[in-house]
């Protein structure tokens, strides 16, 4: 059995800081990491692994240095892992990243013995771009079943039981067949931490393969901007509604001011 | 395809600089300046004042479609136990204003099995028409078969809006639908805009965990599809109206269905209605303990609010998991939000910052919280808030 993980790298969300002075954004070190939900989708893939034998797989559309990422996924114990990497790929909506990203997973299940055997985990969402569609786009392209928000996992011979969110009050249990994608929640699981021979291997016995748009062999009005049928117009920072004030003085003067404030603005 | 900036036109005026969200351009010496953090996503040309800026794509035959076939604005609705999710009345007030300014009709779509004596109801919230598509199996939300059925039906009457509510269940079938249709989908909507020009749909949209907006439009294909966040727009008046209402039966059988339902679990619905509270007044870990958090229960009840809290105080087990507010709880945007001992992660900031006005008491004056604060008060909560209940339970008295 193969599972695929996919992975994105995206800017540390906590550090994406607008300066409230200028009003603009901070960007300044921003470091990147892995999307926080992919870390569970890799530790689930990593569980699947020890409890009944897989291949795991981690893919990864982005610029060269998204390699970093996958060295992380492999440390943390990922079997493989590819890097689609070329500027043909770039400024891809979801419609075009899931295009690409199932362009690499049909292409290695090509020398796999059992073509349906495989799994596909991707986080929810990811922190940035945030619109969670790249698994329902992913799943149809590859033309498999898709549960979405599933904080439980369960692998019976071929069949999956998994626990989906709908509402905060409602859960669904819901059972499919290999192949089927899923995208998980970070309730599902805690990820592991590589260990120091993990991170060794990493850089010594594992590799990254990079594949480009000549090895995959795209339809080039599929990826890239060509491939994306939405187009980001403008970017702003959101306005703030109101000046802000800052209530001084003792304790007792604070409480008057503020209900007085709270008055005028027809609250109290 | 490549980015590059016309030396001679650009001004250094650094407007791109500020557009961007990957760090992808810089100023050197007076000039802007690409790197390789650049994603292509084209959000620094519509900031350029001198049109500097030229992403140059290879020019493909794409079959350019007419867009003018497409016309008429849908929305989708869900459900869940005979009950519909209210995003799809709040979607049918701004699609009937979407519509207006079109001139064309505003459909609602609806797939179940017992919604016959509903639909009468339905068409008071002000469509033109209604299609309801029909199967026993429909009781339930299935994946494979909202996607069937709503891609048959998009492909054969061609509308140009789709609007879809962002929930679990939207976000779910919507981005499979956009990709059978091969149609631009933008995610989690807070903004509908029409440009009258071109009839596209401008889509606006918190980015980065609600720190950043984008403006997203879908220039060259149809139907432009949007999910939409719930409880940003309101539901229309209800109005006595002549509406087509057109019922469309399918077979579905289950030993077709892709998954299979094996159980519901319905957790204890709760009396905690945190999405359409007035007042709420949260708690986060500067409160200390669990016992301390009976002074802010203390503060909710005078103010006749519901309480709520921060991931931490939930973790700590000072409060219930469905009083958390944040990105993985509730999102809320009553009147009056009253943070304490609140640092504002920005986890807990996307699900709160919609409020109407946010009071924020924290020691710490460079807690982000402030940066969303119409009232800030700097201090000790333990202080403050005691004399804060006093100040409010006069005022009470004095009504
Ligand atoms: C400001 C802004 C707004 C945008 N809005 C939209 C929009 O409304 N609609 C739209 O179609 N596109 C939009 N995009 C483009 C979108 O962000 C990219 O297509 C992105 O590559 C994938 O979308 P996402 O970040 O939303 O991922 P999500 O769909 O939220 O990611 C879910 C999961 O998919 C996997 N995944 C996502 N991207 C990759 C990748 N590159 N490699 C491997 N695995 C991956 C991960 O497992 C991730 O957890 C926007 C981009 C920007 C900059
Ligand atoms: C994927 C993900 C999802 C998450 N989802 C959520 C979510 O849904 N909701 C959520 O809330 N968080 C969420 N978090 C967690 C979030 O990142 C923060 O860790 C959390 O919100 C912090 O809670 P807090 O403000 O209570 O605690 P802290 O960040 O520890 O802040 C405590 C604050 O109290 C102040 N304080 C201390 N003592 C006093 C005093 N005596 N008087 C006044 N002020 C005092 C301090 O100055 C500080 O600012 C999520 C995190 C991740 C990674």
């Amino acid at each position: 059995m193969k599972v695929f993980v996919c992975i994105k790298q995206v800017p540390g969300v906590s550090e994406v800081r607008i300066d409230p002075k200028t009003n603009t954004l901070v960007r300044e070190g921003i470091p990147s990491i892995i999307n926080p939900y992919d870390k569970n989708a890799i530790e689930l893939a990593l569980t699947i692994k020890e409890e009944n034998g897989a291949e795991v797989i981690a893919i990864s559309m982005g610029p060269p240095q998204a390699e970093e990422i996958l060295r992380e996924a492999l440390s943390m114990g990922v079997d493989k892992a590819f890097l689609l990497t070329d500027k043909a790929f770039a400024g891809a909506d979801t419609l075009a990243t899931s295009y690409t990203l199932a362009l690499a997973i049909k292409r290695i299940l090509k020398s796999a013995k059992n073509k349906k055997d495989y799994l596909v985990i991707l986080g929810a969402q990811a922190i940035d771009g945030d619109t969670g569609q790249v698994g329902p786009e992913l799943a149809e392209e590859l033309d498999i079943p898709q549960i979405t928000y599933v904080q439980k996992f369960e692998l019976k011979e071929n069949k999956i039981i998994v626990e989906r969110i709908f509402r905060t009050e409602e859960v669904v249990i819901i059972e499919t067949q290999l192949p089927a994608l899923l995208s998980v929640l970070r309730e599902i699981n805690i990820p592991r931490f590589p260990t120091m021979s993990g991170i060794v291997d990493a850089y010594t016995k594992k590799e990254v393969i990079s594949l480009d748009a000549n090895e995959l062999k795209p339809d080039k009005r599929k990826i890239g901007l060509n491939g994306s049928m939405t187009e980001v117009w403008k970017i702003f920072i959101p306005e703030r509604k109101a000046e802000q004030i800052i209530i001084k003085g003792t304790n007792e003067e604070i409480a008057q001011e503020l209900c007085r404030n709270l008055k005028n603005d027809k609250i109290l | 395809m490549s980015i590059f900036i016309d030396d001679e036109l650009c001004t250094g005026c650094g407007n791109c600089v500020e557009n961007c969200a990957f760090s992808g351009i810089e100023i050197i010496d007076n000039k802007a300046i690409i790197n390789e953090n650049c994603s292509f996503c084209g959000a620094c040309l519509d900031g350029c004042p001198v049109n500097a800026i030229l992403i140059e794509r290879e020019e493909f035959k794409i079959e350019k479609i007419d867009l003018s076939q497409y016309r008429g604005v849908w929305v989708i609705a869900e459900h869940y136990k005979n009950i519909v999710h209210p995003v799809a009345f709040q979607l049918l007030g701004k699609g009937g204003e979407l519509a207006k300014e079109l001139g064309v009709n505003l459909t609602f779509v609806i797939l179940g099995a017992d919604f016959d004596d509903r639909l009468e109801d339905f068409s008071l919230y002000g469509p033109d028409k209604i299609i309801y598509i029909k199967s026993p199996i429909l009781k339930q939300y299935y994946s494979d078969l909202y996607v069937e059925a709503l891609s048959d039906l998009i492909i054969k009457k061609k509308p140009e809006i789709i609007l879809i509510g962002a929930t679990p269940t939207g976000r779910d079938f919507a981005p499979r639908v956009a990709k059978r249709l091969n149609a631009g989908l933008t995610a989690d909507c807070t903004g509908l805009e029409i440009d009258q020009n071109t009839r596209n749909l401008l889509q606006t949209r918190p980015t980065f965990g609600g720190t950043l907006m984008a403006t997203i439009r879908t220039p060259n294909s149809r139907p432009q599809m949007a999910t939409v966040r719930p409880g940003i727009f309101q539901s229309p008046e209800r109005m006595r109206k002549k509406t087509a209402i057109r019922k469309i039966e399918y077979n579905f059988k289950e030993e077709d269905l892709v998954t299979k339902i094996i159980k519901v679990i319905d957790k204890e619905r709760s009396s905690v209605n945190l999405e359409e509270a007035e007042i709420i007044v949260a708690g986060g870990r500067g409160v200390g303990s669990k016992e301390n958090f009976e002074m802010i229960e203390e503060l909710a009840e005078v103010l006749g609010a519901e309480l709520g809290g921060s991931r931490v105080t939930v973790e700590l087990n000072w409060l219930d998991q469905d009083r958390q507010i944040g990105q993985t709880g509730k999102t809320v945007s009553p009147k009056l939000y009253i943070a304490c001992g609140i640092s504002g992660a920005i986890q807990h900031l996307v699900g709160m910052q919609n409020s109407e006005i946010i009071v924020a008491i924290n020691k710490d004056r460079k807690a982000p919280i402030f940066n969303v604060a119409h009232y800030g008060i700097v201090g000790d909560l333990h202080e403050i808030v005691p004399v804060l209940i006093e100040e409010i339970k006069k005022n009470k008295n004095k009504e």
